[in-house]
């Protein structure tokens, strides 16, 4: 092993957290090579160096403050309990606005089917008949409302027209 | 019997502030020496740790306990805290580069490795000189060394917090301690008599 590879396995097995083959060939390396081996001695001492920087304590207002901006926090919505995750509300608002969008699409019918083509045209020849056309008149089926008789008879057609003498 | 951390995390999760508190009063030491020691300023410090503290909460609703919840808490305080020393020195540059240059004040310079451990000794301020060694740093190898020798993390716990390959942070590891080991190296080398000597506390 070279003191590159070995430098990167130096500290796991300082620490006493590698595996036994990694720890095998550290320990081989070192009692070979006398740079790292004063290297990992340093390394040792340098960690002791370390643990004489003291731990800070928190200001005593520390935890109130953490609290108060806690209690900031704003509150849910009373709907939010039907928004159980955010994930979840943006599925179902996109369904909302794709089901909005079709249902704004113009209608086009699907072709209709033979008995229903036959069923809108069957009525066209009346349409077409002169006759009935000219004889068709809706006022005749009202019931007739009772209309003086006038003493002397008047021949038809040269009664007033109702239009006509309004 | 003491709840851990996912427990309590859990609880949490189901309304019980009072769980927060106890995750608070576990954690907001280690978190405030971790961050104090990233961005070398107290107040800024115990700001940070508050957002820790205020970001767990708000996402409590969503917690799964997928990691370890030590994982979680300190890729949350990593993260700000190397935004807020790379905003620190964004702010640094440009109050430099604004401020025109005073021709009475002198340049400042850099003092020599020497200087400064001459300057440290004479004041017999090792913790001073041990806390500047480490805070000069590169942020991730500074973050690497406090969660391997402060907190004492393993290996892939370090790894996921930094977001890096274990292999990758066993190289940040050596050199971070290879550079502190050089920075340091008057106290490395001083032995115990030598220490005695100069009869001063640690």
């Amino acid at each position: 092993m070279k003191c590159e590879e070995v430098s990167k396995e130096l500290i796991a097995y300082l620490d006493r957290r590698a595996n036994s083959a990694e720890r095998h060939d550290v320990e081989e390396h070192l009692a070979a090579c006398a740079e790292c081996r004063t290297r990992a001695e340093e390394f040792r001492k340098l960690w002791s160096v370390l643990e004489e920087v003291p731990m800070l304590e928190p200001s005593l207002g520390f935890n109130a403050r953490v609290r108060q901006r806690v209690a900031d926090e704003p509150r849910r919505k009373w709907f939010w309990w039907f928004v159980p995750q955010p994930r979840l509300a943006l599925s179902m608002a996109l369904l909302l606005a794709l089901s909005v969008w079709i249902a704004r699409m113009p209608y086009t019918p699907a072709m209709a089917s033979e008995d229903e083509d036959f069923n809108a045209i069957k009525d066209l020849g009346v349409l077409e008949n002169y006759d009935v056309l000219t004889k068709f008149d809706a006022l005749s089926e009202l019931p007739q409302a009772p209309v003086a008789q006038p003493e002397t008879p008047a021949n038809d057609s040269q009664a007033p027209d109702d239009n006509g003498g309004m | 019997m003491t709840r851990s951390d996912v427990q309590l995390m859990l609880d949490v999760k189901e309304g019980d502030d009072a769980s927060f508190d106890l995750l608070l009063q576990r954690y907001r030491t280690p978190l405030v020496n971790f961050l104090f020691r990233m961005v070398r300023d107290v107040a800024t410090a115990e700001d940070l740790a508050q957002e820790v503290f205020l970001r767990v909460y708000r996402a409590r609703k969503q917690y799964s306990p997928t990691a370890k919840f030590t994982t979680w808490l300190f890729r949350i305080a990593t993260n700000l805290a190397l935004n807020s020393v790379r905003d620190n020195r964004h702010r640094m540059m440009e109050v430099s580069i604004d401020v025109p240059a005073d021709e009475d004040q002198a340049p400042v310079e850099l003092p020599s490795r020497e200087m400064r451990i001459d300057e440290h000794m004479a004041e017999r301020d090792r913790t001073q000189f041990i806390r500047r060694a480490v805070a000069s740093l590169p942020e991730k190898q500074r973050a690497a060394v406090l969660l391997h020798k402060y907190e004492e993390m393993d290996y892939g716990e370090i790894a996921r917090v930094l977001d890096c390959s274990e292999s990758a942070l066993k190289s940040l590891l050596f050199r971070a301690y290879e550079t502190l080991r050089v920075e340091l190296a008057p106290l490395v080398s001083q032995t115990p008599l030598q220490r005695a000597g100069e009869g001063r506390p640690l």
